[in-house]
């Protein structure tokens, strides 16, 4: 490997003070530092070795979690298209099919976001954070397959804008920026990504989603559809994600893997995740029990693999930035995730979709659950104080 | 009440080059005290100039913020270079030893005339002799003011820090002179005094009498003072609490029974790059080159005076530090790792993200370099460093809190329980690689001098 390392010290004093693309040196240690980890040495007193962990490592682990779901997303693109259209199909041209939709999504999503943060390392002067590698990855699982190009690139640039960059970039962002962008295109674009209908990638399909379908049936009929269990209503589709949707997040079960890399590698945190499927039961129930409309007949567990409650559970709610960040602060946090992802879901028709709203709502209230678990620890100490 | 605390919070770092339990005599031609390993102070008034003749015992300096307190020379000589660095800034004070030591007399006492002295006889002894550095008082981790009496004197009786020396070998023999100064220490707090062991009591233990026992088991950092004293009688606002190494009741205890300043010390030399890890008996402020004199394995190390966590980086014509009984080498990281962020990798972890597979092997003893592994970058990760501090505080909001140098929130997220050491393991498992230690001592600083 030594060649790339001799390329890259060739180049490097350009980019170094008084080089001639000085301006561009944190451009040039994002790519540097993706070959060859820095030769940074722990300063003379401190700590003197150092966790083999960095960010880097960190965000790949929370891409390759992601994958699960990316790849079972581009198949489940081409089967409910064929499905769609009537036509027979094999698993290779499913997943071709699929790909095709999907991959450009991705690119241009990766694209335009990494321009912004290149943009902003070099105005701002701070190095390009490794946190866009997954939101870059976030955003294509959370549009639907049909999601016009330009209307990604436009979403992702303002969600890496407003959602991140205008606080100082990834550590002082507020709101998570994928959820951001998923926001972006909800309210802006609403007739090509809105939560009860959903977009089969073949030209003016639509369907309605279970979420959209049971909005709008009354009680009586939803509880047959469920007995039935067929179709949207089935158990194992809805589980394995073989129904419509936003291209990642239909299959709870390429979730539930994704869950277990993100658990066992202790990147993403259990206490978020077990909290906030702890929540959506308990509206879930509440629902079951008191709601006289179509969600009224759903059993409590449905709502945990209906929708987007199992990915945003996974995947967003567990940014550890925009998420609260002490343990105590982080049960109540994603209890109230679920509990308010399942309320917005029913209560409100317009948005069957509430876990985007209810984790973006409680992203904004994670600092002041934190402030409360934080002020605990301090009255404990206080209550000692000999003066 | 003797306590018993279980600690679970924290993380053994297994590192090959433990000492063999074998001490070589080692005489040093140099040997220096360091102003600058006494932090929190930095008005050094010199006593000597260069070519004076000095004893054991002899004060060198004292420091303008704390007058009564005089730091002394470790044998007797010639006082041969007073090294100052940027600034003026006083860094070493170099004494060229005889081959005889000789000594200052100080006054003696036998063990039961020790519990008849007046706090005022024990305290002027002390802080004449300098032995009284060794007393650190909390909070801030400083030498403690004479003036003080604190609520109690805490006694850390195991080491858990990475290659942590042996007690029996390092007090080997020492049963008395640790004995007389408990009973010293008991004479300078108002409330008791604490001896925390984790399990097996080492020799040198034994004969203390009268003294609060308390045990305490864990990972490191269980070994750490402050830990303990988070555990069993936390500091609060206002609170006073002296903290003295097991080295240091030692010489308290020498000085009175033997009236005399004997700074005699065994030092182990650990580490991966050291051909043959042992021990050596020499005196504080021994000299690095002679100490490390053909034993080294590698040409690119780096040699840290005390513990790879919380020790300070000395070069090879440096001296051992005033409170580290270990030197320890490791080899320098300085060197690029491809894909060192992607490839898996045996590299000790903490953490499990993928491609870290050291949680495999628990028992494997690593040979860890100075690389810091990655990149600075803005806090990202939560929960991580909670996991490695068994006390009850948010590390994160105290270091942020010190970063934006807000007074009010370093005192209510507890500044005043916590010196640098015991945040060491936070920085080694901080995935954006601040500072942490650093952070910790800017912040008391800055208490300090508020």
């Amino acid at each position: 490997m030594q060649f790339i390392r001799d390329i890259l010290d060739n180049v490097k004093p350009n980019f170094e003070k008084g080089g001639k693309w000085e301006k561009y040196y944190y451009l040039y240690e994002a790519h540097e530092t993706l070959f060859f980890q820095p030769n940074h040495t722990a300063p003379s007193k401190g700590a003197h070795v150092r966790d083999a962990v960095d960010l880097k490592r960190m965000m790949v682990t929370v891409i390759v979690a992601l994958i699960p779901c990316l790849l079972y997303g581009m198949y489940n693109v081409g089967v409910q298209h064929f499905t769609a259209a009537g036509e027979a199909f094999t698993f290779g041209s499913a997943f071709a099919f699929g790909a095709i939709k999907t991959l450009p999504i991705v690119a241009v999503c990766y694209a335009t976001g990494l321009a912004v943060e290149f943009v902003f390392s070099v105005v701002r002067k701070h190095p390009v954070n490794e946190g866009f590698l997954v939101s870059g990855m976030l955003i294509p699982l959370v549009v639907p397959p049909t999601m016009p190009l330009w209307m990604v690139a436009v979403a992702t640039i303002i969600a890496v804008l407003l959602g991140k960059e205008v606080f100082g970039g990834t550590g002082m962002n507020l709101l998570n920026p994928a959820l951001t962008a998923r926001a972006v295109l909800f309210f802006g674009y609403a007739k090509n990504m809105s939560g009860d209908q959903v977009w089969t990638a073949l030209d003016g399909y639509t369907g309605a989603t279970v979420l959209g379908d049971i909005a709008s049936k009354s009680k009586e009929q939803v509880a047959e559809l469920v007995a039935a269990g067929n179709g949207l209503f089935s158990v194992e589709n809805l589980f394995f994600g073989n129904i419509p949707g936003s291209i990642g997040e239909t299959s709870a079960l390429m979730c539930l893997i994704g869950a277990a890399i993100l658990v066992i590698t202790g990147v993403g945190s259990w206490r978020i995740m077990v909290s906030m499927v702890l929540g959506g039961l308990a509206m879930g129930y509440l629902v079951q029990t008191f709601n006289n409309g179509g969600f009224g007949a759903v059993p409590a567990y449905y709502q945990l693999i209906m929708g987007g409650f199992a990915f945003g559970t996974v995947f967003m709610a567990t940014d550890p930035v925009s998420a609260a960040q002490t343990n105590v602060g982080k049960w109540i946090y994603g209890f109230m995730a679920g509990f308010l992802s399942i309320l917005i879901r029913v209560i409100n028709p317009a948005y069957p979709e509430g876990v985007m709203l209810a984790i973006l709502l409680m992203n904004v209230l994670a600092p002041l659950i934190d402030y409360f678990v934080v002020n605990a620890n301090k009255k404990r100490r206080l209550s000692r104080a000999t003066v | 009440m003797s306590k018993s605390i279980n600690l679970r919070k924290g993380f053994d770092i297994k590192v090959s080059g433990q000492a063999k339990p074998e001490v070589v005599e080692l005489a040093s031609e140099t040997l220096a005290v360091k102003p600058t390993d006494f932090v929190g102070y930095g008005k050094p008034k010199m006593l000597v100039k260069e070519g004076d003749k000095v004893k054991a015992g002899t004060p060198l300096y004292y420091d303008k913020s704390l007058e009564a307190v005089k730091y002394t020379s470790p044998v007797s000589g010639e006082v041969v270079e007073v090294k100052r660095g940027a600034k003026r800034r006083l860094l070493e004070i170099k004494v060229l030893a005889d081959k005889e030591v000789e000594y200052e007399s100080f006054n003696k006492y036998s063990l039961p005339e020790l519990s008849r002295l007046s706090e005022e006889e024990i305290k002027s002894q002390m802080a004449n002799s300098g032995v009284w550095p060794h007393i650190i008082q909390r909070p801030y981790a400083v030498v403690a003011n004479p003036a003080h009496t604190p609520k109690a004197i805490f006694v850390s009786g195991f080491d858990t820090a990475p290659l942590a020396p042996d007690f029996e070998v390092l007090f080997a023999g020492e049963e008395a002179n640790f004995e007389a100064g408990m009973e010293v220490l008991k004479k300078l707090t108002s409330g008791k005094v604490h001896l925390n062991v984790n399990g097996q009591t080492p020799k040198v233990f034994a004969q203390a009498k009268g003294v609060e026992v308390n045990s305490v088991s864990g990972p490191h950092p269980a070994g750490n003072v402050g830990v303990q004293i988070h555990n069993i009688d936390p500091i609060g606002k206002g609170d006073l609490v002296w903290t003295v190494s097991p080295y240091g009741v030692v010489q308290i205890g020498k000085l009175f029974l033997e009236g005399k300043y004997d700074a005699s010390r065994i030092v182990a030399l650990t580490g991966s790059e050291v051909a043959e890890p042992k021990y050596y008996k020499t005196y504080n402020g021994a000299s690095i080159d002679k100490l490390i004199d053909g034993k080294l394995s590698s040409k690119n190390v780096r040699i840290v005076s005390g513990n790879i966590l919380s020790g300070e980086k000395v070069a090879k014509d440096s001296y051992v530090g005033f409170y580290d009984n270990q030197v320890t080498v490791i080899p320098e990281g300085d060197n690029y790792k491809f894909f060192g962020s992607f490839a898996p990798t045996s590299r000790l972890s903490f953490g499990r993200s993928l491609g870290l597979l050291s949680f495999l092997n628990r028992g494997k003893e690593h040979v860890l370099d100075s690389n810091i592994n990655g990149e600075h970058r803005a806090f990202v990760q939560t929960g991580v460093m909670e996991q490695v501090l068994p006390m009850d505080i948010y590390p994160v909001y105290l270091l942020k809190a010190i970063l934006a140098e807000d007074f009010e929130e370093m005192e209510a997220l507890g500044i005043y329980e916590v010196a640098e050491e015991d945040f060491a393991l936070c920085e080694f498992v901080d995935v954006s690689k601040h500072e942490v230690q650093s952070i910790i001592r800017r912040g008391i600083d800055l208490m300090l001098n508020s």
